[in-house]
């Protein structure tokens, strides 16, 4: 693949919202393992996440808008997806959003949801989980203590 | 006919996800709070996942063009090879938490060493959902103990709930010809050698939940040969009834 063409490939799948949290794109969640040899590798978040063949679907819709109609989409479970692959800039529209980003490290620390999470409309780390399990697979649901908004946390996975 | 080790295999882990995935989709909108129902219909959708992925997988090697859902809908209780515990009925709260936290239990502890066995496409899918099911021990777990360690009524509904289910735990650990031979394939894990681990990890809640260990039952099996309580054809009347009304529906 050519310079350019691998650039507007990027460009395209960059494009690509999320179909549950459409701030970020599927690259700035970490969706896309890789550009190569005529081919985009995606992996699934969740292993029964509902969004996963949207967004194969959507990704497929995109490319062939671009004029990448021989792009082939391959999907692979390994190394399994997790809440570090989230890229910076992803993190930082999370928290615009109002979902309080996973912190770095989920691998090492396999349930690091103990830990604080800070308040994404008033900063405060004074902050408490309200279920472990939110509106959508990779969300938690959180409250904060000091302005008393419910948030929802990014878990870490 | 001889069966293949591997298919099998496949299917029996797409088998009790599936099936245990269905009884928590009943909760949904029935749960005790709000909380509780999204962490059920949660628990459920990632045990539907994981079905999607062994179902299609024992469709793939059997090579006769079943997928995941032609595997899920269109079979009757004699082909499901689930254990007897996910079928049990949800019953009351306490029933549905120790269903689930005698299974989870059971789960990390199979996708851990499973993640490690050679075939790829196993190993992979158990390394996947092992995040997830950390999430469903640890969750159902917290419920046990909250109920167990609870008011007089919510420890009796558990001691009612355990002296029900405890019977179909040993299942869960035997071991048949066919698993051996997906030992040896590089598909499987020697479910015998969790046990130990496994109890110490039960009986550690059963002491922070004030809760005794139930004494050893006559045991029922037989679900990983197609041998069904009842309940598992209600259970699949539902769950079948629409794609087996209108097969060539589509989204
Ligand atoms: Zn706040």
């Amino acid at each position: 693949m050519r310079g350019g063409e691998a650039a507007t490939l990027e460009a395209v799948l960059q494009s690509v919202e999320d179909p549950e949290i459409p701030v970020v794109s599927v690259v700035e969640l970490g969706i896309v393992r890789g550009l190569d040899a005529g081919q985009v590798t995606i992996t699934p978040t969740y292993t029964g996440c509902p969004a996963t063949a949207v967004i194969e679907a959507n990704i497929r819709e995109a490319l062939d808008q671009a004029g990448f109609e021989d792009i082939q989409i391959k999907t692979v479970l390994s190394p399994a997806w997790s809440t570090d692959d989230i890229t910076d800039a992803g993190r930082q529209k999370l928290k615009a959003y109002g979902i309080a980003p996973p912190p770095k490290g989920a691998k090492a620390a396999s349930l690091c949801n103990k830990s604080v999470a800070e308040c994404p409309h008033c900063g405060s780390i004074n902050t408490r989980e309200i279920s472990r399990f939110g509106s959508t697979p990779c969300k938690a649901l959180w409250q904060c203590n000091s302005c008393h908004e419910p948030f929802d946390r990014f878990k870490c996975h | 006919m001889r069966q293949d080790p591997i298919m099998q295999s496949a299917l029996r882990l797409g088998d009790d996800a599936l099936i245990l995935g269905q009884r928590l989709s009943e909760w949904c909108g029935h749960a005790p709070t709000i909380e509780v129902d999204l962490s059920l219909a949660n628990l459920g959708l990632d045990l539907i996942g994981q079905a999607m992925h062994f179902l299609g997988l024992a469709g793939d090697i059997e090579g006769q063009g079943r997928d995941a859902d032609t595997l899920a809908f269109f079979r009757t209780d004699l082909d499901f090879t689930n254990c007897l515990l996910v079928e049990q009925p949800n019953g009351d709260f306490a029933q549905t938490m120790t269903r689930q936290w005698l299974y989870s239990t059971y789960q990390q502890l199979l996708f851990e060493a499973m993640a490690g066995v050679e075939d790829a496409r196993f190993a992979e899918v158990a390394d996947k959902a092992l995040k997830e099911v950390r999430y469903h021990a640890e969750l159902s777990a917290d419920w046990v103990i909250r109920l167990g360690d609870g008011t007089d009524v919510s420890h009796q509904k558990m001691v009612d709930a355990l002296g029900w289910l405890w019977r179909f735990v040993p299942e869960l650990f035997q071991m048949d010809e066919l698993d051996s031979l997906a030992v040896e394939a590089g598909v499987g894990v020697d479910k015998a050698a969790l046990r130990p681990a496994y109890d110490a990890a039960i009986n550690a809640v059963f002491e922070e939940a004030k809760l005794t260990r139930p004494d050893d039952q006559r045991t029922l099996t037989g679900g990983r040969h197609g041998h069904h309580s009842e309940h598992l054809g209600h259970l699949l009347a539902t769950m079948q009834h629409i794609p087996r009304s209108h097969p060539d529906a589509r989204w």
